[in-house]
């Protein structure tokens, strides 16, 4: 419970922002950073916390963002009741990926292997099958309306994207000061100790992935309410699971604000550079690629971890 | 049910594709083999070689596979280079590092490759591109016959390099002990990158050998890249002779499965052969090392 005031204090003060500007492109940018914050926190309930490298975590969001449409769609469900569907639907697609993976033991690169693997099995069957509109898509019909989770000014998908971060920081704080978020530290650390100390390191790792997947299902939830428009590559791509992993590991995979921090960074970033290069398909994931390959140089800790990076630095030498 | 021609004709077709992911998997489970690290880069950087093949033939008006001898050496120096001053440095030896590191340089050349030429997809125009040549019952390219035919001589080239020279002795020693190797005096750093630079060296043909049957645009490599992953994982990480059968096999079973499930679903096949070693047997089908 330490950090939820800082959690309420950072959604008093995001919350306002709306009024204090009118330009919609600072808005959007805010929105998209809360909407990347939340992926980020999500890998890092599974990549940071339990320090499993997951490459595929657009099977997750991309689960979630379909799941909603396909429930609204096709099912007629309204969007609240998709919205849960579509956390369920990515739980239970982290309980397939992280039985499938952590029963047989994988780790490390194995584990990273298997993750991206799965993410893109997920995008063919997207390509493929009749339900999810194969390769056309899904568009959403525009009905705003907060009974529809839809909006009609930015402002309103702004502040369901800070509900959805604030619940992520929530979330991530419960379990970073729980049991479970000591158990998935001593796993992360060193797993064979973490089990001779009797730490169940399949059942405490299930439930890292489930969280993990729920979120990022939550994030792809809201990404379909807010585009209403779905293709097996949006949802699946592998940039997707680049983007869940960059936050954190930019802002600091040790820290509960990491993941919103990296966001806040990546996108600036994406940004500038987009209008540095004239707009250059391709420009921000450039300088993406160089700040992940700087920081995990020079600061393996993230931003967060600048001020420690001396010490992380004598611990990273096992060669 | 299918006419067995027809199968025969797929069979052949798949060989012919598995010989030369079997030559990209060969640089991917070379450096796994000696560094035990996961080059995700790899197809990043087969990309940026069938770039370099395009620019050769057409602005310089080479022919592709005269081109072999400039870029083999040319893409072993990068990769030299690349391991020595980036991977190396970056990542310390520490493997979630190593993946990061080799991801970042994925995105930069693969978004480099995107700002500078756009997502067009760009094919060479060969004089003999249209030829066919009957094999069996199969009609193939005669640029794809070549390429399989050159794919294999890459492969015997590289394995008499791993089994015969003094590099390989070296190589091979990193492999199997690290600390002994630096022993008896081997500069293990040096040997690391050059390991590494086989690895894109062998992209280098590759890629001269794949362009005139194929095409090049900035997301080419992520195609290869899982092939070539699933075929190292299925020979076993490391495994010379495993990567080549594992890379036939895929071949085969990529061409099986778009003759039965169609193009698009057909690559299922792979990611589920992919999956299932992983979990079932992470060793691969011929586990050992270099």
């Amino acid at each position: 419970m330490r950090s939820l005031p800082a959690i309420g204090l950072f959604a008093l003060a995001a919350l306002p922002l709306p009024w204090l500007t009118g330009s919609g492109t600072v808005l959007n940018l805010a929105t998209m950073v809360l909407l990347f914050a939340t992926l980020g926190q999500a890998w890092n309930l599974l990549g940071g916390m339990a320090g499993q490298f997951s490459f595929g975590h657009a099977a997750f969001f991309g689960t979630g963002a379909y799941a909603t449409a396909i429930a609204q769609i096709r099912f007629g469900l309204d969007a609240w009741s998709g919205f849960a569907v579509a956390i369920l639907a990515a739980v239970a697609m982290g309980a397939l990926v992280g039985f499938a993976s952590f029963r047989f033991r994988l780790r490390g690169s194995y584990f990273a292997l298997v993750t991206l693997a799965f993410a893109e099995v997920a995008r063919i069957l997207a390509n493929s099958l009749e339900i999810t509109g194969a390769g056309v898509g899904l568009l959403l019909p525009l009905a705003p309306g907060l009974d529809r989770l839809q909006f009609a000014d930015k402002a309103g998908y702004y502040w369901f994207a800070l509900v959805i971060c604030a619940g992520g920081l929530v979330l991530a704080s419960l379990v970073r000061e729980s049991r479970l978020g000591a158990r998935l530290a001593a796993v992360r650390e060193n797993e064979e100790a973490a089990r001779a100390l009797g730490v169940d390191a399949f059942a405490v790792k299930m439930q890292a992935i489930l969280l993990s997947a729920g979120l990022a299902g939550a994030a792809g939830a809201f990404y379909t309410q807010l585009f209403l428009y779905l293709d097996p590559h949006i949802a699946f791509g592998p940039q997707v699971s680049v983007e869940a992993l960059l936050g954190p590991i930019v802002g600091g995979t040790a820290s509960l604000w990491g993941p919103v921090l990296g966001a806040a960074v990546l996108q600036l970033l994406g940004e500038a550079s987009r209008a540095l290069t004239g707009g250059a398909t391709g420009a921000n994931l450039v300088a993406y690629g160089i700040v992940l390959v700087l920081i995990v140089r020079f600061f393996p800790d993230g931003i967060i971890g600048m001020g420690r990076a001396r010490t992380a630095d004598a611990r990273g030498v096992t060669g | 049910m299918l006419e067995p021609s027809i199968l025969a004709a797929s069979l052949i077709h798949g060989l012919a594709n598995g010989a030369v992911y079997a030559l990209v998997a060969l640089g991917l489970s070379l450096v796994y083999g000696v560094l035990h690290i996961i080059n995700f880069a790899h197809g990043a950087l087969l990309m940026a070689a069938l770039y370099a093949v395009y620019f050769l033939v057409e602005r310089v008006g080479l022919d592709p596979y005269a081109a072999i001898p400039v870029l083999v050496p040319a893409a072993g120096s990068v990769g030299y280079l690349l391991h020595r001053y980036v991977v190396a440095k970056a990542s310390r030896g520490r493997e979630e590092a190593v993946l990061l590191v080799t991801l970042g340089v994925a995105l930069v050349l693969e978004n480099l490759a995107l700002a500078l030429f756009r997502s067009d997809t760009r094919t060479i125009e060969t004089g003999w591109a249209f030829e066919m040549v009957a094999v069996g019952p199969a009609l193939l390219p005669a640029a794809k016959l070549a390429a399989a035919a050159g794919a294999l001589v890459a492969v015997l080239a590289l394995w008499a390099v791993v089994r015969a020279t003094d590099l390989g002795r070296a190589i091979r020693a990193v492999a199997k002990e690290r600390e002994a190797a630096r022993l008896v005096g081997i500069d293990v750093d040096h040997v690391f990158a050059l390991a590494f630079a086989i690895g894109t060296a062998t992209l280098g043909a590759a890629a001269c050998l794949l362009l005139p049957t194929y095409y090049v645009s900035p997301q080419v490599g992520h195609g290869f890249v899982l092939v070539a992953f699933t075929i190292v994982v299925l020979g076993g990480m490391g495994s010379f002779w495993g990567a080549f059968w594992g890379g036939l096999l895929i071949g085969v079973v990529e061409s099986l499965g778009g003759l039965f499930l169609g193009e698009s679903l057909g690559q299922i096949g792979i990611f589920a052969i992919f999956i299932a070693t992983l979990l079932l047997r992470p060793t691969g089908l011929f586990g050992r090392a270099v």
